[in-house]
């Protein structure tokens, strides 16, 4: 039963985070601009200055919101306008010159610039003041797939509120579910509710986290840990910064629950150092939460008592492996060791720890709050709840989304992604990072959830997922990712340390022209041996899109192996470049541009590559604007 | 891995965050990460100094200092020019931007050019994927950097 005061704690922090926003002073007119690190690197900080500019030039009352990512990155900067009585407008790639137009237009006449608008609110509840037919020709929230399709769960409050105000997270729900879990539950109750919803670690394996809790729990010791892995090293992969940056107080509240039923006092959130802003805002909410009895001694005036320190990375993204990030925290290199035990047992200064990801601790208040019964009613089967992707590479709408499990690739790829730019040809998509796998076009119908995507040679990892198109070369890509495990080894075990290299140098013979049928058979062995002794999933996984690449594109492979040729055009080595003589005008950008003087010709005078001396860089391939060079 | 050994290095910064840090668990990687904030990067001296302090062998403290790609045991330039190689920039075209940056400043990744003006890098994933190819040019982040707008970049930094 409920102590009154218990709750009155609770109705107190709401009722004061009310008071605080309205003494705010806040317009009911509401500009809100996307400020996550994406955002600001598309220029959302020059225009949030022009628009402050403007409205104190002339004088308007209207509130200027900061937030984080909302996800529709192709066309940041993104800029909501809200007023009362009418429809909310998104508008899209935003730059300081439009801001004038767009607070004299839109603000303060009521006309919407439906050339610059990307989407707008519904119509009902009716606003108002009639709407024009061109308005309502912009397409709502729901009728765009990218936002209809989403479920947003962990990124809730992501493009909504103003992440450095804690005010905005409670007067959202914001802390009920901690109440609810010190106050109202038992920690066996809470474990159980994320048991029983279903949630699974969302960092890429996938491990139950109700079972992860529960085993920490059960560990002997006192003293006992909890960690949020945002080490998001993955390249292609941004949902861990989105969250931190948009919502930090979801990851907070999530980790104190934890704490609560794991019953630690202590927690670390290890968040790599090129995420600085991710950083700022979560030191920010750490502070506020300890200023309103969220954290630190006797939180909510219970017994319970949880502090929270940010550790920074060093740049190793190895340490994105449990183990390696304690060896980290605690002060030493990012070496990961043999489990058992494992952390859960002997963690951190070797006490049970319980360590997850920051979009696992994301979920956690809603299904506090919500219950598991709603949660495990989204998704799959065996795979509950929602999922966010990070969309990139070649595709149109490039950016991060939330949606149910079971959703099919090509749903995300083409419905909300909206297909392939250039009218190019889709090739492959490429999830779970460099460790992971790609998926051709025979497979695009694979449902996304973790046994599905594991078994057709994929994996979920932590939700990247890079399109590419006909115009990327599976071996050069392959390879790629064989560079970048290599330089990230951490060199403690030799299969890793020199199966990885040795790998690498059978990709370099081929990609140079050199390689032999032999060498498949290499990649074989290598690939068996590095998955069965490498010490962690770091070396185990190393061969995996080498392995998924042959397995899907082994006519590439045997192109560049017996004929010599890359098809899509790109291993440099394998390429010819010719100038056509009925194109060239003998302007000499070639001329000049070429490195090792290998281009010849008098000016107007067709010009010519001598092979002998050509280095294959592509510089006069780049620089000629009429296509008179061409490469095969 | 190259050291520089500066002749007379003032360690009473670093003696001021060790003090800060004192009794802390979990210091070391924080207390180099400090350091390094105030020096630019981490001299050899300093290195000893906080093995010193610590109570903590310097092979230990070096071989922690030497594998993070954070830390630098050597001077760096004015300028530091990071472009990023991760996936989804790579796709979008990052070697042309990293050839670019080689060319134009005569460095190649890891390196500083000889008048200590620029350092370029090449890094994986700074997670503003959607806005590929993506640089960083003295801690600003620029989208959408591809060779051409590197080139300019650089152009108006050399000025």
């Amino acid at each position: 039963m409920p102590q009154p005061s218990a709750m009155e704690q609770l109705r107190q922090l709401k009722e004061q985070a009310i008071t605080e926003i309205n003494a705010r002073g806040d317009s009911a007119t509401k500009i809100t601009i996307g400020m996550g690190t994406c955002g600001i690197a598309a220029g959302a900080r020059e225009v949030m200055h022009a628009l402050l500019h403007e409205l104190e030039a002339l004088n308007l009352d209207a509130t200027v919101v900061a937030t984080g990512c909302v996800g529709l990155c192709s066309q940041e900067p993104l800029v909501d306008i809200e007023q009362p009585g009418g429809l909310r407008v998104t508008y899209g790639k935003v730059n300081p010159q439009m801001v004038p137009t767009l607070i004299s237009e839109h603000l303060v006449k009521g006309h919407v610039l439906t050339q610059w608008a990307v989407a707008r609110g519904s119509t009902t509840p009716a606003p108002v003041r009639p709407q024009p037919e061109s308005v309502r020709s912009i397409p709502t929230y729901d009728d765009i797939p990218f936002y209809g399709m989403q479920v947003r769960i962990a990124l809730r409050n992501c493009g909504v509120i103003n992440p450095e105000e804690i005010q905005d997270y409670i007067v959202r729900g914001g802390y009920e579910a901690l109440g609810r879990a010190i106050f109202e539950m038992s920690p066996e109750e809470i474990i159980n509710t994320v048991k029983q919803a279903g949630l699974r670690g969302r960092g890429g394996a996938g491990f139950p986290t109700g079972l992860k809790w529960e085993l920490t729990r059960k560990a002997p010791g006192d003293v006992k840990y909890i960690i949020c892995n945002a080490d998001e090293g993955d390249p292609g992969a941004f949902m861990d910064r989105s969250i931190l940056e948009g919502d930090p107080h979801t990851v907070v509240e999530g980790m104190l629950i934890a704490a609560r039923a794991i019953g630690a006092t202590e927690g670390y959130v290890y968040c790599r150092a090129e995420y600085p802003l991710a950083i700022k805002r979560l030191q920010k909410a750490i502070e506020e939460a300890h200023e309103r009895a969220l954290l630190g001694e006797n939180i909510l005036g219970s017994d319970f008592s949880f502090d929270l320190h940010i550790k920074q990375g060093a740049g190793a993204f190895v340490c994105g492996e449990e183990t390696a990030l304690i060896a980290s925290i605690e002060g030493r290199r990012g070496e990961p060791r043999p489990r058992p035990p494992f952390p859960a047992v002997s963690g951190l200064w070797g006490k049970p720890t319980s360590i997850n990801n920051v979009e696992t601790w994301a979920n956690v208040p809603p299904i506090i709050s919500h219950g598991a019964e709603w949660f495990s009613s989204i998704g799959t089967e065996k795979s509950k709840g929602t999922k966010v992707f990070a969309l990139t590479g070649k595709v149109n709408k490039p950016g991060l989304v939330e949606v149910p499990m079971g959703i099919t690739m090509q749903e995300i790829i083409y419905d909300i992604g909206g297909g392939i730019p250039n009218d190019k040809k889709f090739k492959a998509v490429q999830t779970g990072g460099p460790l992971g796998g790609c998926l051709p076009t025979s497979m695009l119908e694979t449902p996304v959830d973790y046994d599905s995507l594991t078994s057709a040679g994929a994996t979920m990892g932590s939700g990247g997922m890079i399109v590419i198109d006909e115009d990327t070369c599976m071996v050069e890509f392959a390879k790629f990712f064989l560079t970048f495990a290599t330089d990230e080894s951490c060199g403690q075990c030799t299969p890793c340390r020199v199966g990885g290299k040795r790998m690498l140098e059978v990709l370099t013979r081929i990609t140079d022209g050199k390689g032999t049928m032999n060498d498949l058979k290499e990649i074989d062995q290598l690939a068996k041996t590095m998955a069965d002794t490498s010490l962690c999933a770091l070396g185990q996984l190393t061969p995996n899109p080498t392995l998924s690449s042959l397995r899907h594109f082994k006519e590439e492979f045997l192109a560049h192996i017996v004929d010599k040729k890359c098809p899509a055009g790109v291993c440099t080595a394998l390429l010819h470049f010719d100038i056509v003589a009925d194109k060239c005008k003998g302007c000499s950008l070639c001329l000049i541009s070429c490195p090792t003087g290998a281009i010849e010709g008098a000016r107007k005078q067709v010009h010519s590559i001598n092979q002998d001396k050509c280095i294959k860089c592509g510089s006069c391939y780049d620089v000629c604007r009429l296509d008179a060079v061409i490469k095969s | 891995m190259e050291m520089t050994a500066s002749p007379s290095v003032n360690l009473s910064q670093v003696d001021s965050i060790l003090q800060q840090r004192k009794g802390e668990m979990g210091a070391v990687i924080p207390i180099l990460q400090e350091t390094q904030e105030a020096y630019g990067y981490l001299p050899r001296e300093v290195i000893e100094r906080i093995a010193d302090t610590m109570g903590l062998p310097f092979s230990q403290l070096y071989g922690v200092a030497t594998f993070y790609s954070q830390f630098y045991l050597s001077r760096r330039g004015k300028n530091i020019i990071k472009v990023c190689d991760g996936t989804a920039c790579h796709v979008r075209g990052a070697v042309r931007t990293v050839d670019t940056v080689h060319k134009d400043l005569g460095v190649s990744p890891g390196g500083t050019t000889d008048d200590y003006n620029f350092t370029f890098e090449v890094v994986y994933c700074l997670g503003a994927c959607a806005l590929a190819p993506v640089a960083v040019v003295n801690g600003q982040v620029k989208a959408r950097c591809t060779a051409e707008r590197m080139r300019q970049t650089l152009k108006e930094m050399t000025k």
